[in-house]
């Protein structure tokens, strides 16, 4: 360790700042603008983000839990042979929280239609890009959390069987209440796309109001 | 934090390990084994058991130092297994286990050589998981120097032995200066080593080590009272860890009789427990039996300590532990097996269960 990740801290922030002050003291404090950068990212690219973070935390989730328990499985299975087919219900309840971010993510992507890029910038299809871009990190972080929580309890359950098979049912009572953190994300993530529609074209008159209200960038 | 890692490495070996644990012997096998009638008894009960089939191709009679001796096998053979399935920083931690064992033998051939016993004999009776390759050539040698020249400065013991190269020549007394010398610094490197891994692992080894220097400063102690070991020199044997350092370990440097050590230790209430009966045998003028039954409260803690190890998981503790336990163990059964040979059976519930 020793002082070059203390230093390592310190260099980003440093960085920061001197390009914002270079930004302001030149006159182009204007360049980093938060409410141009949301008007004129395309919703597509947050839909499509929050997708991606759905059903990739989702899976990272559920893999990490997967190698935390089986590899206590594993080791414990050695002198114990009979909990590797009892603990493999702490596989699938890790797998379980994957299939929760291959369905959210099913669901989310459903929203997504073809929709020509002039008529796109409309205040429904922002609402939809956000919607399944927060929507998507909801239920991702919860599901990544949940794997986590149910690989390592299931470690111990792995162990605990191994060492004495009356403990096994016991925790597996607090590994489903672990598991079922990841079905709240799940059933807070489809409430937060209910209210969204699917990406919808303008009408052609809207369109043209749009065009002269959104940022001169949208081409 | 640790649980999300720690598994990466070591989640194989530390399901090994636990599973290793299930087969020490229970309170019931120990009722068992207590009631047999001769050795072969003994091993009939022990194949029963985690041991297996050990003893199986052994010629009859059986002797209590085969059984020790193949007991002491199979936990190495275990050690190794996992020692070569372990990767850093584990396989270091594992590698000092293997230290106290290495001194331990160094020891033991230097003391042989000076009352020129065999050379072969005295590695045959060398622990398993000391050896090193140079080892043999620890015999010839006459004074500290020569030996730390010759030997010891290739093995990793070396950072050890510089403190106590200022004895020139090899005596009784000055080989149990390096003995305790070099075991200080080895206690002190480990507990500082277990400080950099993260929180269970240092949490959990700071207590059994602190425990084990602590015993350590007692033992002296109490050795030398009666011995030509001036106080100074008794003051610097004392590892500089544990929870006696440094006002405990202050008063045991000037004490001079059982009384004082109990005073000494009184500031730490698990230990008081322990010279309460040791105090009875005190009072009628046994030191030595005090002396033992300390010896056996000190095991009866370890034990414990050791146990409770095993409460915590995602940390290196339980193999260091499992060693330990493993070592009770194997002295349990050869105090069981040497009370049947010599018909001791008044004796035999004498030693320390472990769960």
């Amino acid at each position: 360790m020793g002082y070059s990740s203390y230093y390592s801290y310190g260099l980003p922030p440093f960085i920061i700042i001197v390009i914002a002050l270079y930004l302001l003291f030149t006159d182009s404090g204007e360049a980093f603008n938060v409410g141009r950068f949301l008007e004129e990212s395309s919703p597509y690219a947050w839909a499509s983000t929050g997708i991606g973070l759905c059903i990739g935390l989702s899976v990272l989730g559920a893999g990490w839990g997967i190698f935390v328990t089986g590899s206590s499985i594993l080791g414990g299975g050695v002198r114990a042979p009979r909990i590797t087919t009892k603990n493999l219900i702490s596989i699938i309840f890790c797998e379980v929280v994957a299939i929760y971010g291959v369905i959210m993510g099913i669901v989310y992507s459903s929203k997504i239609a073809a929709v020509a890029n002039e008529d796109l910038y409309t205040r429904e299809n922002y609402f939809t890009g956000f919607a399944l871009f927060w929507g998507g990190l909801t239920v991702g972080a919860c599901n990544l959390l949940c794997g986590v929580s149910v690989g390592i309890t299931g470690s111990t359950a792995a162990l605990a069987d191994a060492a004495d098979p009356d403990l096994f049912v016991k925790i597996l009572v607090v590994e489903v209440f672990g598991s079922i953190l990841g079905l709240f994300g799940l059933i807070v993530g489809l409430l937060m796309v209910s209210q969204a529609n699917d990406f919808t074209g303008a009408t052609s008159a809207t369109a043209t109001a749009f065009q002269a209200v959104v940022s001169p960038y949208v081409h | 934090m640790e649980a999300l890692f720690f598994n990466v490495d070591n989640g194989f070996l530390e399901g090994i390990v636990r599973g290793y644990r299930g087969g020490i012997l229970t309170q019931n096998q120990y009722a068992n084994l207590t009631q047999c009638e001769s050795l072969e008894d003994l091993r009939t009960q022990l194949s029963a058991t985690d041991y297996g089939n050990f003893l199986a191709n052994e010629p009859l009679p059986l002797s209590t130092s085969t059984i020790a001796d193949k007991a002491t096998q199979i936990l190495v053979d275990q050690f190794n297994y996992i020692r070569s399935n372990a990767v850093q920083p584990l396989s270091k931690f594992l590698e000092y286990i293997t230290y106290s064992y290495m001194i331990d033998n160094i020891i033991l051939l230097i003391t042989g050589t000076l009352h020129e016993r065999d050379t072969h004999e005295l590695l045959e009776r060398c622990h398993p998981l000391g050896v090193f390759d140079t080892m043999p050539a620890l015999c010839v040698a006459t004074n500290v120097e020569e030996l730390y020249q010759s030997v010891l400065v290739e093995t990793p013991l070396a950072p050890y032995f510089r403190g106590c190269l200022a004895a020139t020549d090899l005596d009784d007394l000055n080989i149990e200066i390096i003995r305790n010398t070099v075991y200080k610094a080895y206690l002190e490197d480990f507990y500082n080593f277990c400080s950099g891994l993260s929180s269970p692992t240092s949490d959990v080894m700071h207590k059994i080590l602190s425990f084990e220097a602590d015993r350590r400063t007692v033992n002296i102690t109490i050795n030398s009272f009666g011995t030509e070991l001036t106080k100074e020199q008794r003051a610097k044997l004392f590892p500089t860890i544990g929870r006696l350092y440094p006002e405990g370990n202050n008063q045991l440097a000037k004490a001079d009789e059982m009384d004082q050590v109990r005073q000494a230790c009184e500031s730490v209430s698990e230990y008081r427990p322990f010279f309460s009966d040791a105090g009875q045998s005190a009072a009628n003028g046994d030191d030595h039996g005090a002396a033992s039954q300390l010896e056996d409260h000190f095991f009866q803690n370890e034990v414990h300590l050791n146990k409770q190890s095993f409460l915590q998981q995602f940390q290196y503790g339980v193999f260091y532990s499992y060693m330990k336990l493993k070592e009770q163990e194997i002295r349990n059964i050869t105090w069981i097996a040497e009370c049947i040979a010599q018909d001791a059976k008044d004796r035999i519930q004498d030693f320390i269960p472990i769960f």
